[in-house]
């Protein structure tokens, strides 16, 4: 589904990531654990092609498309997604009338029939049921006044209705107490499916003792320097990020 | 003092005679205030009310008084209906009332509503004060002419206590004629003490005139009284309008504005406002949105006078084009008026790289225990947001007509006529770019 190679990229001038090489089949869960500044969250960015991230060199292909020569919104419509790690508060544009946009928008681009405001009211029932979310949320504007957790919980919501192919959490648990996180957790498990991939990013393990990965990558000075399952996130919990320079030094390669 | 230069714009305004009004009183006043513009001329930009808007262009055209212009064109009075505004109406044509075209029959108790014509024609004496007014600052000019030159406008009251449910519409329309024409019209509104009032003033045009339109409005809130003042400019986009608007607002009144400036080829606002009692509340919000060659000035001035009284202003501004915003916002918390507590916030968009905002808030404090916060900022929608549309899938187009829209219609959200709101919030959307 996505193969990224030799992955190089700038953000003001300053190159984050040096080499990343990843592979993600349909169905698997990645995880990318990493200490900070080491381009977990330039990764998600580039990704969805946000501005001000240069790629100077590597591919990314997804579903055999160049991902990097796309728009953000013709991404989107191919199923990428991001949960940004700081959800953008937009008053004055209700949550309801973004997330019915935004999935139009998607159907129109990929040729499907556009739902009329009844269909996608049945839809946002449905998902708010399956991700226990009270719909007091989707009278507001998006992310206005919403507490860190709300925020994080919005962002998974949105991505149940838009049922993406390539869900890309960017440190979705950052800031979450117990019950929220539990709550985010729970919400990926339940879009967790055979055609759909995730890449969570995450700088601590305790998100993966409930989404549990079925690959755990080193993110450092922005290459993957190890990679293993689960109980690689395990190992990275008891002796930290510290040492890992060391142990994977620039241009040797993982 | 530089003796004021003559040009063909003051000229023409002082061309034709007063004719007398048979009030004595009144004729003086009109004299004065003719002899006043005279003198005085335009303002250049030197005078600081007049720093960004000059009238060098202005200055060299000529416009005929009504007397002289061929009939206007007709008008269809359906055509005016307001969503959410169901109450009388008056409606002036280039200045004037036109009967046919106004519902004013079975007014409720406690309303007076007539043409400034007829009340002129009965008993003038209550009008007195508010057209004796001289207007002395230097920026003044049009006031001046307005209150020599006005023959017609509007004259409300509403009796003490009395609580006017449905909305009162007031229509100013500039229709077209043959010779570029210059109107004045003048308003006198009242509330009594604990009375309740929702007024829409509305602007509007009848095939593209170009035209010189004045419209000063004197408004007096008396104690608990309770205004909400909806104003909706949309003007044709060669018609220069002018207007002035002075509050005053006694104890515990308030006072609940919305204006959008959305039409006009030079338009000016010059909105003042008189806290003169203590606790009166004043809330402002507005939007102007110049685009083409449109520019469009407001000059907003509160003046907190008196104990524990509050004013909230927020204005917004979206230029496109090669159109031209000025925001000016003065608050002056006078000597005595403790405890007051004044707001005012200034946000603008340029939507292209050749359109302007300038925006300069002010604040003078004299008073002790006062809460002032005042803002302004200018800049292009907020990149973070856009990414964050378009991540969802929304295209770069749609993600800022909706932005934008959002910016906007921020303005409307303490609007209580719902029905009112939609209908203005549909306006806006329509001026904006790419919608």
């Amino acid at each position: 589904m996505l193969k990224i190679e030799n992955l190089h990229a700038r953000v003001a001038g300053k190159e984050i990531l040096k080499g990343l090489d990843l592979s993600i089949n349909a169905g698997e869960v990645h995880a990318i654990m990493g200490p900070n500044g080491a381009g977990k969250s330039t990764l998600g960015n580039v990704l969805c092609g946000r501005d001000g991230y240069e790629v100077t060199d590597g591919t990314v292909s997804y579903n055999g498309m160049d991902l990097l020569t796309m728009a953000p919104e013709a991404r989107a419509a191919t199923g990428v997604f991001l949960a940004f790690q700081y959800p953008v508060e937009i008053p004055g544009v209700n949550n309801t009338y973004f997330l019915r946009a935004a999935l139009n928008a998607q159907r129109k681009t990929r040729g499907e029939k556009e739902l009329d405001s009844m269909q996608f009211l049945k839809l946002v029932r449905e998902k708010l049921k399956v991700m226990q979310i009270s719909d007091e949320l989707l009278h507001r504007a998006v992310n206005e006044g919403f507490s860190g957790g709300e925020k994080k919980r919005n962002e998974i919501f949105q991505m149940a209705v838009l049922e993406p192919k390539l869900a890309i959490l960017d440190e979705t648990d950052s800031g979450l107490d117990i019950d929220a996180l539990k709550q985010v957790a729970q919400g990926v498990n339940t879009l967790r499916s055979p055609d759909r991939a995730f890449l969570m990013i995450t700088h601590y393990q305790r998100l993966l003792d409930y989404v549990v990965p079925d690959f755990v990558h080193v993110l450092a000075d922005g290459r993957i320097v190890e990679s293993g399952d689960k109980s690689l996130a395990l190992k990275l919990e008891e002796h930290g990020y510290a040492g890992l320079a060391e142990r994977h030094p620039a241009g040797v390669g993982a | 003092m530089n003796q004021p230069v003559s040009t063909p714009l003051v000229e023409s305004l002082l061309e034709a005679p007063l004719a007398p009004s048979g009030i004595a009183w009144l004729d003086a006043a009109r004299q004065e205030n003719l002899a006043a513009f005279a003198a005085s001329g335009l303002p250049d930009t030197h005078v600081e009310a007049w720093k960004y808007t000059a009238l060098r262009m202005l200055g060299q055209r000529r416009f005929v008084a009504l007397d002289m212009a061929a009939p206007a064109s007709t008008v269809d009075a359906a055509s005016l209906a307001l969503p959410g505004v169901d109450g009388p109406r008056l409606v002036f044509v280039n200045g004037m009332f036109r009967a046919e075209l106004s519902q004013v029959g079975n007014l409720p108790e406690g309303l007076t509503l007539q043409p400034l014509s007829q009340a002129l024609a009965g008993d003038a004496e209550p009008l007195r004060f508010s057209l004796s007014r001289h207007y002395r600052e230097p920026g003044d000019a049009f006031a001046r002419i307005n209150a020599a030159r006005a023959r017609d406008g509007v004259v409300l009251r509403v009796a003490a206590h009395v609580e006017i449910t449905r909305p009162v519409h007031l229509v100013f329309i500039a229709a077209a004629t043959e010779m570029d024409l210059a109107w004045h019209a003048r308003n006198v509104i009242e509330l009594g003490e604990g009375a309740r009032l929702n007024l829409v003033e509305q602007h509007l045009a009848s095939g593209e005139p170009t035209q010189l339109a004045t419209l000063v409005s004197e408004i007096e809130v008396r104690e608990g009284a309770r205004l909400q003042l909806t104003v909706l400019q949309n003007a044709a986009t060669s018609t220069h309008l002018i207007r002035h608007s002075g509050l005053r607002l006694q104890a515990q009144a308030q006072a609940t504005l919305h204006v959008l400036e959305l039409g006009g080829a030079l338009v000016r606002h010059d909105l003042k406002v008189e806290l003169i009692g203590d606790g009166a509340q004043l809330l402002t919000r507005g939007v102007f949105m110049p685009h083409g060659r449109q520019h469009i000035d407001t000059q907003l001035a509160i003046r907190h006078q008196a104990l524990d009284t509050t004013s909230d202003s927020s204005w917004r501004g979206v230029a496109n084009d090669r159109g031209r915003g000025v925001f000016r916002g003065a608050i002056m918390v006078a000597p005595g008026a403790d405890g007051s507590d004044a707001n005012l916030s200034n946000k603008n968009l340029l939507l292209s790289p050749s359109a302007e905002i300038d925006t300069k808030p002010e604040l003078e404090i004299y008073a002790d225990e006062v809460k002032a916060a005042h803002g302004a900022t200018v800049g292009q929608l907020d990149e973070r947001s856009l990414f964050y549309l378009r991540s969802r899938g929304i295209p770069l187009a749609e993600a800022r007509a909706l932005l934008t829209a959002a910016f906007c219609r921020a303005v409307l959200a303490d609007l209580p006529n719902e029905a009112l709101r939609e209908h203005l919030s549909t306006l806006l959307v329509e001026q904006l770019p790419n919608t």
